[in-house]
Parts: C-alpha cells; structure tokens; sequence
C-alpha cells in the first residue's frame, strides 16, 4: 500500500470514528479496535491502548460541545460514574473468569432488542 | 440508587472490554427516562475519568502506538466536533431512532465477529 493511500485511510477512519463518537455519545472505540487489528495490523492489546488513547481527546471536545448546548445533567452524571469506577474495577477483575466471547454474544443480543425498543 | 447500579452493570461490562456504553445509553433512556442526549453526554463524560486511568496503566506499558495517536486524533477531532453539533441540534426523538440503528448494527456484529481477543492481560494484572 502507497504511503497516500495509507494516510488517506487513516485520516477517514479517525474522522469516521469522531463522527460517530461525538453524534452517538459512544461507540468511537467500538469501531476503531477493530480497525486498528484488521486495517491496520495493531496487535490486539495495544489496538485497546491506542483506541483509548484517541477516544479520550474526542470525548473531551464532545463533552465540551454538549456542556456548551447544555446537554448534561451533573447530578446524574456523577452517580453513573460512582457506580461505573466500581464496575470497571470489578469488570477488569473478572475478565479471566468468563468467556468473554460468549459474554460478547449476549450482550449482542440485548443490544438488537434495546435497538429494536429504540427505533419503535 | 438505580442509577449507580445502573453505572456499576456497565463500568462491569467496558472493565472487560466489551464497551458498555453503547449498553449504558439505551439503559439510562429506558430505566431514569433520561433524553437520548443527556445519556450520551453522561457516557461521554463518564469515559474520560476511567480512560485517563486506564492510560496510565498503559503508558507504562508501553501500549500505545504514539505516531498512530496523533494521526487518528487530527482528523478524528474534527470529526468529533461536526458529530457533536449534529447530536445536540437534532431534534432527541430522530437521535433515538438513529441510535437505535447505529445499536443494531453494533449488536449484529458483536454476535457476529470472531474476535481475535484471545487473553490479552494487558493492564489487567495489577488486580488481586
């Protein structure tokens, strides 16, 4: 691949996934892991690292925006991030106890019928 | 007290990786009734506290792929700052429903994708 076309991927993927990041409120590291292991060819564990590491400036100027439209709710905001530090510790804990394929199957599925709830 | 339970469920399910925000959004307009984009401000708040934690772990680890970084995050801050602007302007009803189809798509392909995640530990050791 010419070096053009390697920059010319790479600045799509990383507007692609600002986009959808910003105008989904999430979803940006869902879609860029992926496109750093198969487009790219970032080993997996780094391709997490990495993918963190752009999401939290876009989440930072998206935050930003949706303060500035006043989108946010500060006292609701803190309780989820209470509960969520909690969750991570336990969630990054647990990791190796369970599939996480098969994990990731179910959660798929809530997925499709929160999305079906969502769009009806 | 629903709310943090509802924050823990999904600070569970991004602490394995599997993204619990796109799960944490749908769970947050149905159960507190909150507008499609309260919940995403919420999610996108919420990251950034857990992914600056996260990132000292992998720094130190030497995980990141820095040139990478700057790439992806030019064109990716644009594309953050149209995003944005399209979700706080577009009437929270239509939001939802593009939501919904951006969700079944994720879902889809969570079912789907042969993950290449064998056990990666990365940054996962330091729990007892």
């Amino acid at each position: 691949m010419s070096k053009k076309t390697s920059m010319v991927k790479t600045a799509l993927i990383g507007l692609a996934v600002g986009l959808v990041n910003g105008i989904f409120g999430s979803g940006g590291g869902t879609i860029l892991v992926p496109c750093l292991v198969f487009l790219m060819d970032i080993e997996d564990h780094k391709a997490h690292a990495t993918a963190i590491s752009i999401i939290l400036p876009l989440s930072i100027i998206s935050s930003i925006i949706y303060f500035r439209y006043d989108v946010v709710d500060p006292a609701l905001t803190l309780k989820v991030a209470v509960g969520s530090v909690m969750g991570a510790l336990v969630g990054s804990c647990i990791l190796n106890k369970f599939s996480v394929n098969a994990l990731r199957k179910i959660f798929g599925i809530f997925m499709i019928i929160a999305a079906v709830r969502m769009v009806f | 007290m629903l709310t943090i339970i509802i924050g823990f469920a999904s600070g569970i399910i991004s602490g394995m990786g599997i993204g619990g925000g796109t799960l944490l959004i749908p769970a947050l307009v149905f159960t507190v009734g909150v507008k499609q984009q309260i919940a995403q401000s919420i999610n996108l708040i919420v990251f950034i506290p857990s992914a600056i934690a996260a990132l000292f772990v992998h720094t130190k680890k030497h995980n990141i792929e820095k040139g990478l970084l700057l790439k992806l995050a030019i064109t990716g801050c644009a594309g953050a700052v149209i995003g944005s602007l399209l979700a706080v302007n577009l009437d929270s009803n239509l939001l939802k429903k593009f939501f919904g189809a951006f969700l079944l798509i994720m879902g889809v392909y969570e079912i789907t994708s042969k993950s290449k995640n064998k056990k990666t530990n990365s940054g996962k050791e330091d729990c007892k």
